[in-house]
C-alpha cells in the first residue's frame, strides 16, 4: 500500500462501479450509445445528449502527457511532486500523478506515451495513476 | 445604442487593504458594507437587498443590521460579485429589490475568522483530482499552461511579462500591496512555487474587500457620486475540475460570458477604453485577452510584451496592479469592480484618460466559471 499525495476519495453510488473496477486493476470508462462519446468522470447519463443509454467498458489504459505542474510547496518525502494530466486514448482526460519517472520538466515531455498503472492505498481505494509508457513489443 | 437600466452608486473598499490583523473576514464585510452605505449618503434602513459570497448571507445582513427583502449568495468563485452585478440588475427590474448592496471581504493573510475553503471527499473534484493534488491553487490552475506554451510558442518570458507589466502599474499606486519594480528576471528567480509557475506568477494573499451599492438608473443622479451605469452583462459556468474543461487553450466560460456582455452593450472591441481581467495567475490575462476576442488565439503574450496594456497602451489592463501586484485576499473579482469603478468616476490612482467605457472580467475557481460587465459613465452609449 501506498501513503495517498492527496485526500482519500469517498465513492457515491453513480461512481461506484469505478472504483470497484480500480479495485480490480481495470480503468472503467463510459461510453453513450447514441453519440459513442466517451465520456468522464462517471454518471449515469450522456453529458452530451442526456440520454441513459450508456455502457461501461474497460479503457486500453493507454495515454499522453497532456499537460502537468509540479508542485514544489507541497512536497513528498522532502521532493517535489508532479501532477499531470493523462489524455486517454478513449478521447477522456483524468489528473494523476506520474509514477517511475523523475518529478522534473526534464524527464516529462508533453505527449509523452503513458501507461496506467494501479496503485492501492487501503482496502477501498486503489487510485488509477500513469507511468510512462515502456518500448512498444 | 446601450441604454443603462440600473447603475452603480457606491463603490469602497475596506478602510485598509493588505495586512489586517484585528479584523474578521465578517468584520471586513461590515467595513466595506459600512463605507459603501456612508458613501451614497444612505442609512442601513434603506438597503433592500444583499448580495455576498464567501460569508452566508444570514450572518452579513445581521451582523451589519441591515434587513433585505431579496438576496442572492451565489458563490461561483472569485467572479461571484460580478454575477452578483448581473443579478441585482434583474432583481431591480423585476421590482424584488431597489437599493442593493453587494459586499465581499476576506481575511486570507491573518486568517481571522475564515469559514476556509471546504471541498468535500465525495464531489467530483474531492474523487477525481483532489486524491492526486493538495488543493492548492497553483498547481490546479497552472494545469493548462504548459500545454498553452508548447501548442503557441509562449516563452517563461513571456508569462513573467505579465506580471512585469502589472507591477508597473501597481508601483505608482499607494494602496497597491507590492510596488518595487520587477524586472523579467526577478520574475524568473522568484520561488518556484507550482513548475512553471514562479512566486511572482502568482497572486497575493492579502486580507480585504470591498463593497458595491446597485440601484436603478433613474435614481442614480441622485446620488453624491458619479454613477457609473451597467450595460453589458454575462456568466458562464463549465465545470468544477480544471482537467476536464474544454480546451486547455481557452476557456469555455471566458467566451460565452464575454460574448453575453458585449452583446447585450451593444460594443465593439474599439470601444473599450479599460479592461480589467482577472489575474490570480499570470496566464490568466493571456486568456481573458484571447477569449474575450481582443486579440486572435495564441497571440496575447505578444499583445502584452508589446506595451498594448501597459501604461502608455492602447489597452489599459489591469491598471491597479491586479492580483499580482494591487490584492489578493483569495477571491479577487470584488477589487477588479472596485478598479473599473474608479476607472469610469475619474478616481483611479493611475487614471485613464477620458475613459467611458470599461469592461471587467472574472473567473471563478480554475477557469470553472465567468462574469463579465460592460461599465461606463454614461447613461447612454453608441
Amino acid at each position: 500500500m501506498t501513503e495517498i499525495f492527496g485526500r482519500l476519495p469517498v465513492p457515491i453510488p453513480e461512481t461506484k462501479h469505478f472504483w470497484d473496477g480500480t479495485r480490480e486493476s481495470k480503468l472503467l470508462l463510459q461510453r453513450c450509445e447514441e453519440c459513442q462519446k466517451a465520456y468522464f468522470p462517471p454518471r449515469p447519463h450522456c453529458p452530451r445528449c442526456g440520454t441513459s443509454r450508456v455502457v461501461v467498458f474497460p479503457a486500453s489504459g493507454r495515454a499522453r502527457l497532456y499537460s502537468y505542474t509540479i508542485d514544489h510547496i507541497n512536497l513528498r518525502d522532502g521532493s517535489p511532486v508532479a501532477v499531470g494530466v493523462a489524455e486517454l486514448e478513449e478521447g477522456v482526460r483524468m489528473m494523476c500523478n506520474l509514477l517511475e519517472v523523475e518529478q522534473t520538466p526534464e524527464a516529462l515531455h508533453l505527449d509523452m506515451p503513458l501507461q496506467v498503472v494501479f496503485q492501492k492505498i487501503n482496502d477501498e481505494i486503489t487510485l488509477p495513476q500513469f507511468k510512462p509508457a515502456g518500448e512498444v513489443q | 445604442m446601450s441604454t443603462a437600466q440600473v447603475a452603480i452608486v457606491a463603490a469602497t473598499e475596506t478602510t485598509e487593504l493588505g495586512a489586517i490583523p484585528d479584523k474578521s473576514a465578517l468584520g471586513l464585510h461590515a467595513d466595506a458594507a459600512l463605507n459603501a452605505i456612508r458613501e451614497a449618503g444612505l442609512k442601513l434602513e434603506d438597503i433592500d437587498g444583499l448580495a455576498c459570497a464567501v460569508e452566508d448571507p444570514l450572518e452579513v445582513a445581521f451582523y451589519l443590521g441591515i434587513r433585505p427583502d431579496w438576496v442572492d449568495g451565489t458563490n461561483i468563485g472569485g467572479c461571484s460579485f460580478i454575477s452578483h452585478v448581473r443579478h441585482a440588475a434583474a432583481a431591480i427590474a423585476a421590482g424584488h429589490a431597489k437599493t442593493v448592496l453587494i459586499v465581499h471581504a476576506e481575511s486570507g493573510r491573518s486568517w481571522q475568522g475564515m469559514r476556509g475553503w471546504i471541498n468535500m471527499p465525495h464531489s467530483l473534484m474531492g474523487q477525481f483530482e483532489l486524491p492526486y493534488s493538495k488543493l492548492f491553487p497553483p498547481t490546479l490552475f497552472g494545469q493548462p499552461v504548459l500545454r498553452y506554451m508548447k501548442d503557441f510558442g509562449m516563452t517563461p518570458e513571456q508569462l513573467a511579462n505579465v506580471a512585469v507589466v502589472q507591477r508597473e502599474w501597481a508601483a505608482p499606486n499607494p494602496r497597491a500591496f507590492m510596488r518595487k519594480p520587477l524586472t523579467i528576471d526577478d520574475v524568473l528567480s522568484s520561488k518556484m512555487i507550482a513548475y512553471p509557475l514562479h512566486q511572482r506568477e502568482c497572486c497575493l494573499v492579502t486580507d480585504g474587500g470591498g463593497a458595491l451599492i446597485v440601484t436603478s438608473a433613474d435614481r442614480a443622479k441622485d446620488f453624491p457620486t458619479r454613477p457609473v451605469y451597467l450595460h453589458g452583462t454575462g456568466e458562464h459556468v463549465e465545470t468544477p475540475t480544471i482537467t476536464t474543461m474544454d480546451d486547455f487553450h481557452s476557456s469555455r466560460s471566458f467566451v460565452r460570458s464575454g460574448r453575453a456582455a458585449f452583446s447585450e452593450a451593444g460594443i465593439t472591441h474599439g470601444d473599450v477604453d479599460h479592461l480589467m481581467v482577472y489575474d490570480a495567475f499570470a496566464h490568466l490575462p493571456i486568456y481573458g485577452l484571447e477569449d474575450l476576442g481582443f486579440v486572435p488565439r495564441g497571440e496575447a503574450a505578444a499583445f502584452i510584451w508589446d506595451r498594448n496594456t501597459a501604461p502608455g497602451g492602447s489597452l489599459p489592463m489591469n491598471t491597479n496592479g491586479g492580483g499580482l501586484s494591487y490584492a489578493h485576499s483569495g477571491m479577487y473579482g470584488m477589487y477588479a469592480l472596485q478598479e473599473s469603478v474608479r476607472q469610469l468616476r475619474g478616481t483611479a490612482a493611475n487614471q485613464v484618460e477620458d475613459a467611458e467605457i470599461s469592461v471587467c472580467h472574472g473567473v471563478g475557481f480554475m477557469f470553472g466559471a465567468a462574469s463579465t460587465v460592460v461599465l461606463s459613465n454614461a447613461h447612454v452609449i453608441n
